[in-house]
């Protein structure tokens, strides 16, 4: 947008004594995906009715089951926390231009090295043990998304199929660890790394009944938001994200960011795995993946990448999730229900950006001015 | 008679792995072809193969017919690409977030109207014993050629004669290379690359087919795991030429089936990383031929991932 356009909008807006291009377009970036989660659910309603199902109770149901009671709010929060930092693994990256799909690698791996920590000192005290596990899920979620941020600035790889690639390739490396080196005799039916010590395990938030984690991952999107917004790091990504050539032309540093802000995504993926661990599972397995890292895709697509946005749109989800059981025994739907409407969600998310900058109620004041 | 082969169990079990692991590549990824070379890059083949394999077992139980099965994959396989390609002709949507969406959406139908044919049997697609001069069982496994398997080989090779040879070929060429030389041309850009990603979604589907009516043999949620992705991929690494594509499923199909075929040898220690094989060949081939200076040799102008 060229500046005599701004200030064209601005006088407009100020002789108009009404919006100002920037609440107009702050109101229609809010507007669009709300919009777009509404007409997603309405599609949802109308392939339930065709199927002989009240779309009616289907929500209540989700209401009642995510978000009703005071129990249901625990587990949907206990849920949110790790889709937060999974969310924070797209959007992070998205702001360079990167569509990284693979956080769900980092999460497994984040956990497998804390379950690893666990296993090769279990001799520390508690607070040393928390700290060292969430160092390295943080460093091996890092490295590993890192290491596609850097295949895609070294080599050009595409890294939306790298990352994704790598996802698989970290689910084997889990099962080969868990079910060899890191397994622990004593885990028959479920292989698993050794259960941590009593000490290691990370409690409650007082009053919540939810787990340190969703703290972390509040604190992380509140970070990633200021990181992104308010320094010249984020300033210096969101033009590399908009225009490669033109940061290049300005001297930033397109390769150190680009690596740097998938490894922190990467981390930030690899710190839940972590907390799974040390909060959830109490060991390492299979229950890693958990298809956490491909809700946090739709998660951050519905917060526009914006890193307080994804603070609602997770806890949204994970409500969503956590009423699937009830939903399964209720109406008598399959689990994959729930995915259904992701899908139709995601899609319709995705329809709403061929509308961004064309609401024409919201520059009606402008135009009447000319 | 069960002679031992000891040891050439292993190149014979990848050759046969090759053959029965590599026909959903050569499909999903000529499909993909044709899909790029007109400009388009669809993601969502993963979900049209996994919804292709359960349409496919659906329709094949009820009908007692594994063919109606494969002519309804490659039914719904069309309309996810009819999907795609509509939803790519509005302005601003980007093809390749489009095709994660449709990976959900399309995984997610699958399962959703998938769970009632978990445990059915429906009839299999039929087999050519090509082995049978051989007394060895395990070189007639080998050599038990499905007839979709040739389908593909041909199908390959006429994909690379049409873009070649004839006039769609050429319009898919040129929407694919430059948008702007296409509309100068008179060609509606959008509606080449809709039947394009249609034609690429219906190959897909028949690749869901194969998966669910020959091999494996059945349909369950796990039926796949990244072989739509690893397709796609591979169309890259096979320079956007449909027979190209053929060579690398062949590859792929053969990489595929080590971890099983060294199993049968009693070689168990390591069956995790072996399945990873897979993956790892698949972005080693990525980072040898991507590069980050010049684009890439014979890629199609308009493509977005290139770009």
């Amino acid at each position: 947008m060229s500046m005599q356009h701004a200030e064209r909008t601005a006088s407009a807006a100020v002789r108009a004594g009404f919006l100002s291009e920037a609440t107009a377009r702050r109101i229609e970036t809010a507007i669009l995906p709300l919009a777009a989660l509404l007409a997603g659910m309405i599609a949802f309603s109308i392939f339930l009715a065709f199927l002989g199902k009240p779309p009616l109770d289907f929500y209540l149901l989700v209401y009642k089951a995510g978000f009703g009671t005071a129990f249901s709010w625990t587990n949907t929060l206990a849920r949110a926390a790790p889709l937060l930092l999974a969310a924070l693994c797209v959007a992070l990256p998205a702001r360079l231009g990167l569509v990284i799909i693979g956080g769900e690698g980092a999460i497994v791996l984040g956990g497998v090295a804390a379950g690893a920590v666990a296993t090769l000192m279990p001799g520390l005290p508690g607070p040393a043990g928390i700290l060292l596990m969430a160092l390295a899920g943080a460093l091996v979620g890092g490295l590993w998304i890192g290491g596609v941020g850097a295949l895609r600035h070294l080599r050009g790889v595409n890294e939306t199929i790298a990352s994704l690639l790598m996802a698989y390739v970290a689910i084997a490396l889990m099962n080969h660890l868990v079910e060899g080196l890191l397994r622990d005799p004593a885990s028959l039916n479920k292989p698993s790394t050794a259960p941590l010590p009593a000490a290691w395990r990370i409690g409650e938030i007082p009053g919540l009944g939810v787990h340190w984690g969703l703290a972390v991952g509040i604190l992380g999107c509140i970070l990633s938001w200021v990181l992104i917004e308010r320094t010249t790091w984020g300033f210096a990504a969101r033009i590399v994200g908009g225009n490669l050539r033109a940061a290049r032309i300005q001297g930033l540093p397109a390769g150190r960011l680009v690596i740097g802000f998938t490894a922190l995504g990467g981390a930030f993926a690899g710190l839940a795995g972590m907390f799974e661990v040390a909060a959830v599972h109490g060991s390492a397995n299979a229950s890693l993946a958990a298809g956490y890292g491909y809700t946090g895709i739709l998660i951050a697509f519905l917060a526009r990448h914006n890193g307080l946005a994804i603070v609602p749109a997770a806890i949204l989800l994970a409500g969503l999730e956590a009423s699937s059981g009830l939903i399964q025994r209720r109406m008598a739907l399959p689990d994959a229900t729930v995915l259904v409407l992701e899908g139709m969600v995601f899609i319709a998310i995705l329809l709403s950006d061929t509308f961004q900058d064309r609401l024409k109620f919201l520059s009606f004041l402008e135009r009447r001015q000319k | 008679m069960s002679e031992d082969i000891g040891l050439w169990g292993v190149p014979l079990a990848i050759l046969g792995g090759a053959i029965r692991v590599s026909t959903p590549f050569i499909f999903v990824s000529t499909g993909e072809c044709l899909t790029e070379r007109s400009g388009r890059i669809n993601l969502g083949l993963e979900g049209t193969l996994v919804f292709g394999a359960m349409s496919g077992y659906a329709v094949a139980y009820h009908t007692g017919s594994p063919w109606l099965g494969t002519l309804a994959a490659a039914f719904a396989g069309l309309l996810f690409g009819l999907l795609h390609g509509v939803l790519c002709s509005l302005p601003r949507v980007n093809d390749i977030a489009i095709g994660i969406a449709l990976m959900i959406f399309g995984t997610g139908l699958a399962f959703f109207f998938g769970k009632p044919y978990v445990q059915p049997v429906a009839p299999h697609l039929p087999a050519i014993p090509l082995g049978f001069w051989s007394p060895l069982p395990q070189v007639q496994a080998a050599l038990n050629v499905n007839v979709l398997f040739l389908a593909g080989i041909a199908l390959a090779f006429a994909t690379a004669w049409m873009l070649k040879n004839t006039r769609i070929g050429l319009t898919i060429r040129v929407a694919g290379d430059s948008a702007d030389a296409a509309r100068a041309l008179g060609i509606d850009v959008n509606r080449v690359r809709l039947w394009s990603t249609a034609a690429g979604g219906a190959l897909a589907g028949i690749g869901g087919a194969y998966l669910s009516l020959y091999y494996p043999g059945s349909w369950n949620e796990g039926i796949s795991s990244g072989q739509g992705l690893m397709a796609v991929a591979l169309v890259i690494f096979a320079r956007w030429n449909p027979v190209n594509c053929l060579y690398a499923s062949l590859l792929f199909g053969g990489a595929g089936a080590l971890g099983p075929a060294l199993q049968s040898v009693g070689i168990t220690s390591g069956y995790y990383l072996f399945y990873a094989a897979p993956y790892v060949l698949t972005l080693g081939f990525l980072v040898a031929t991507s590069s980050r200076t010049r684009a890439l040799p014979s890629a199609p102008g308009e493509l977005s991932i290139i770009k």
